[in-house]
């Protein structure tokens, strides 16, 4: 491998990365890395080459190298078959989720497959789902060659447990489509049908024809009450029998009267029933359902640990390396990890030292050194050079796990149904009722027919049609416009949530700290040959905190390096341009002038034998945080818990103490000690924020009243939670907050808004006047302006507060 | 007759719609968009992508 230095900024021809200085070129390209030129050279060789002029730049920067067995528990059969969804005849298909599926070049190439392979007969990209599905011959290519292929070109497939346990959901608007297809084409049919009752063509028309017009619009009708209404009945009656009043339930019973009404009226010959507004209404109600049910289908809010956990493990027995799904773990079988993998259930360590990374877990971000014999929880990553352990629990019983059988993650822990509107559905329903009886009590002593009259208007009036689309069509919006900014709520009745919320929990490790970019200070000063020499050193060795180092140093790298020794836990020493660097934790130097408080994070360096000093390394803080805490502060009850040591409390105990916030500070929490923290305030009457990131906060994100994921990666895995957030609008979240409570009040203003319509509606319906022009007049008009004045004051007020 | 034939005419719409969801013609929308945009018969003869 050549090494060039390029001073100005080049651009690696496959994946756009910036190149360091270990570019590589062909002919005229340039490439960051290896695994990038291979994926060139791999499309070249097919005549692929059109992959780069879709787009600048398309590739995927190419992750962790591909060890050999990786995929080979795909030649397992049963986990064949899991994955399968049909297998014929030597023809089989399977469907693959890939995380880095990102542009039009990836639909382009990954539907190229059978260039690169002539059994792969098809392939076709969901780029919604980023699901690709490939059809192969099954006799000629195994299931395992194919994620092999996938990977060479970049594009890893992602195969995990919940994958092996259970097919994906695949949940699809079909019903809906089908239901709103058919009130849409009742209710245009029948409003064309309707046209002669309200306008006077009599001289024309004959009764003859009248009659025929009400039997078709009875026919339309029909079905659009028994199909298409059929969830408002459902769903008013599982609220009865909960003894709950939900909004579905005057809705049925305004649509109940309504149909029940123009069946009369036509049957006995007195008018021609109110169908087209009963079409409509149906039609408008379903709309609303539709528009709020978008969901984001690549994004997955109900992961477990299971998400999480590799599909596969190797396990030696008698010396023989084979690889198996995590499933099919047993006690006592000895495992193979290797550096950047996951303990996948409790284990002892056979190997004589291992470094596992917690912070997945525990939120704490140090490295932990085991020894011989000792326990290893599952969900920790090895950092370092490959070990071997021995299971001893099951995977679903590990330390860790047990923390998905708790009750909390068995129910659901909200019902269904939007709180606010059922709340008023309550006081609605009992009003329309009273109302109702009150007229025809009064009515009836005049005329038992005029009184009849009077309360199926009144009840086909009252019929909250606005009000039960004013919620869909405000969050609705709202949710969108939360989407564009990349915070995604899981459905629309978070957002109801949120307002209720005042009491926020944040965790620290991932969620305040950036993991990714750590501040790094040096005590005293290097020289340009002396960091040169540091990074050279840091280069050899696979510990995080080495690799920051090595992103941290900006100087080039030494070839020339001798005798390499690292001793894990410890620290490192070579030979470089022959000085001997020493680089690692103090106990490693050993040297007097290492001071006494010494931190964990503190990497020692001497040169020679000389001690030059240290790198501190801390964990910086996500930009915006102080006036993020500030501005929640005022408003909202703080706490931080974290699962890290308590390393870092006086800076936090300080920044709550500038920002003017009484806040709780815990640090060494456990998962479940968040989890029970959370539950303590929810017994105190706060309604609870969680703001997380990791697998140490599922229970707690789970607990709270609102759970919100942060996360680098939106397609990377994220605990169950809520909503998920993209860690780039972090400084976002007291705006997203504010504007969910001002989507709320437009709420409660086009509740107003409906009422008005219903007011006016009764008023004709009580004095015994409602003729069905003005029913259909009234209805469409008062739920298109409701939904015209939610969707413009959503999208007005997300322009003024800039999101 | 008029009334019926149109009647006829819609519902055939109505059918072909729901035929049309059931067969899953909406679950994607969006790789198709894309997808119609790819030229197919260039990329034989490109051995070399110009750049």
């Amino acid at each position: 491998m050549k090494n060039t230095t390029t001073s100005e900024i080049t651009k690696c021809y496959h994946c756009g990365e910036q190149c360091d200085n270990k570019s590589i070129a062909i002919d005229d390209k340039i490439f960051c890395c290896n695994g990038c030129k291979v994926v060139f050279e791999i499309l070249s060789e097919n005549n692929l080459c059109t992959y780069y002029d879709l787009e600048n730049n398309p590739g995927n920067t190419n992750t962790t190298p591909l060890f050999k067995e990786k995929f080979s528990f795909l030649d397992d059969h049963s986990v064949a078959a899991e994955l399968l969804e049909f297998s014929d005849n030597g023809i089989s298909k399977v469907t693959f989720y890939i995380p880095s599926m990102h542009c039009s070049s990836c639909i382009w190439l990954l539907e190229k497959l059978y260039r690169l392979n002539p059994y792969i007969t098809n392939s076709r990209v969901n780029f919604v789902k980023k699901e690709v599905s490939v059809t192969f011959r099954d006799r000629e290519i195994s299931l395992r060659k194919i994620a092999e292929l996938l990977t060479s070109i970049g594009y890893e497939p992602q195969i995990n447990l919940s994958d092996l346990e259970k097919k994906h959901q695949v949940h699809s608007h079909k019903k809906l489509y089908a239901k709103l297809a058919l009130a849409g084409f009742a209710f245009g049919n029948s409003m064309l049908f309707s046209i002669p009752d309200y306008i006077d063509f009599s001289a024309g028309l004959t009764q003859n024809f009248k009659t025929v017009f009400s039997v078709l619009n009875i026919l339309l009708s029909v079905p659009v009450l028994f199909y298409s209404a059929s969830d408002f009945f459902i769903s008013s009656y599982k609220g009865l029998r909960k003894k709950i009043l939900n909004i579905d339930v005057p809705i049925a019973i305004g649509i109940l009267a309504l149909m029940l009404r123009s069946l009369f009226e036509v049957l006995s010959q007195s008018g021609g029933g109110y169908f087209d507004s009963f079409n409509g209404l149906i039609f408008f109600l379903l709309l609303g359902r539709l528009f709020q049910e978008k969901t984001y289908a690549t994004m997955s809010f109900e992961r477990d640990y299971k998400s999480y956990f590799p599909a596969s493990v190797t396990v030696i027995e008698n010396d023989i390396q084979s690889v198996i799904p995590v499933s099919k773990i047993n006690i006592g079988d000895t495992i193979l990890l290797r550096n950047q993998e996951l303990i996948p259930a409790d284990a002892l360590l056979l190997s004589d030292s291992a470094s596992i990374d917690y912070s997945f877990v525990t939120g704490e971000s140090e490295i932990v050194e085991k020894h011989k014999n000792e326990m290893l929880y599952a969900g920790g990553r090895l950092s370092g050079s490959n070990i071997q352990i021995k299971i001893i629990k099951k995977v679903s019983q590990s330390y860790l796990t047990k923390l998905w059988n708790n009750d909390i993650f068995q129910k659901n822990k909200k019902q269904n149904l939007s709180e606010l509107s059922d709340k008023v559905a309550q006081y609605f329903t009992i009003a329309v009722l009273l109302i109702a009886s009150v007229s025809g009590g009064y009515w009836m002593t005049i005329d038992w027919k005029i009184a009849i009259n009077v309360i199926s208007s009144v009840l086909i009036v009252a019929c909250p049609c606005a009000l039960a689309l004013s919620i869909p069509f405000s969050f609705g919006n709202a949710l969108r416009i939360f989407g564009k900014n990349k915070f995604y709520l899981k459905n629309i009745q978070t957002i109801e949530r949120i307002k209720s919320i005042n009491h926020i929990v944040f965790d620290k490790t991932g969620t305040l700290t950036w993991k990714q970019k750590p501040e790094i200070t040096f005590s005293q000063k290097l020289s340009n040959d002396e960091q040169k020499w540091v990074k050279t050193l840091a280069q050899n060795s696979v510990h995080p905190l080495s690799r920051y180092l090595f992103d941290h140093l900006d100087v080039e790298t030494s070839g020339d390096i001798k005798d390499f020794v690292e001793i894990s836990g410890k620290g490192m020493l070579a030979r470089i341009d022959d000085h001997e660097v020493q680089l690692g934790s103090a106990s490693w130097l050993d040297h007097d002038e290492i001071l006494r408080d010494n931190k964990a994070s503190n990497v020692h360096v001497a040169i020679d034998g000389n001690y030059k000093g240290y790198f501190s390394i801390v964990n910086s803080y996500r930009p915006g945080l102080r006036s993020i805490l500030k501005t929640l502060g005022s408003k909202y009850k703080i706490a931080l818990i974290s699962g890290d040591n308590s390393r870092e409390k006086e800076i936090f105990e300080k920044i709550f103490e500038d920002q003017g916030i009484e806040g709780t500070i815990k640090f060494n929490q456990s998962p479940y000690d968040k989890q029970a923290y959370v539950l303590r305030l929810q017994a105190a009457g706060d309604r609870t924020l969680m703001i997380g990131d990791g697998l140490n906060d599922a229970g707690a994100l789970k607990q709270s009243d609102l759970g919100i994921s942060i996360s680098e990666d939106i397609n990377a895995f994220s605990p169950a939670c809520d909503a998920i957030i993209d860690a780039s609008q972090f400084k976002k979240i007291p705006m997203f907050l504010k504007y969910a409570e001002t989507s709320y009040n437009i709420v409660i203003v086009s509740f107003i808004l409906s009422f008005l319509y219903n007011i006016i509606g009764l008023y004709f319906a009580v004095s015994g006047s409602l003729s069905p022009l003005i029913a259909a007049v009234l209805m469409p008009l008062s739920s298109i302006s409701v939904v015209a004045f939610s969707t413009i004051s959503t999208r007005l007020i997300a322009k003024k507060t800039g999101l | 007759m008029l009334i019926g034939a149109s009647i006829l005419v819609a519902i055939g719409f109505l059918i072909a719609f729901l035929v049309s969801v059931k067969r899953g013609q909406f679950d994607d929308q969006h790789t198709p968009a894309i997808r119609m945009l790819f030229d197919d018969s260039s990329n034989e003869n490109k051995s070399k992508p110009t750049n």
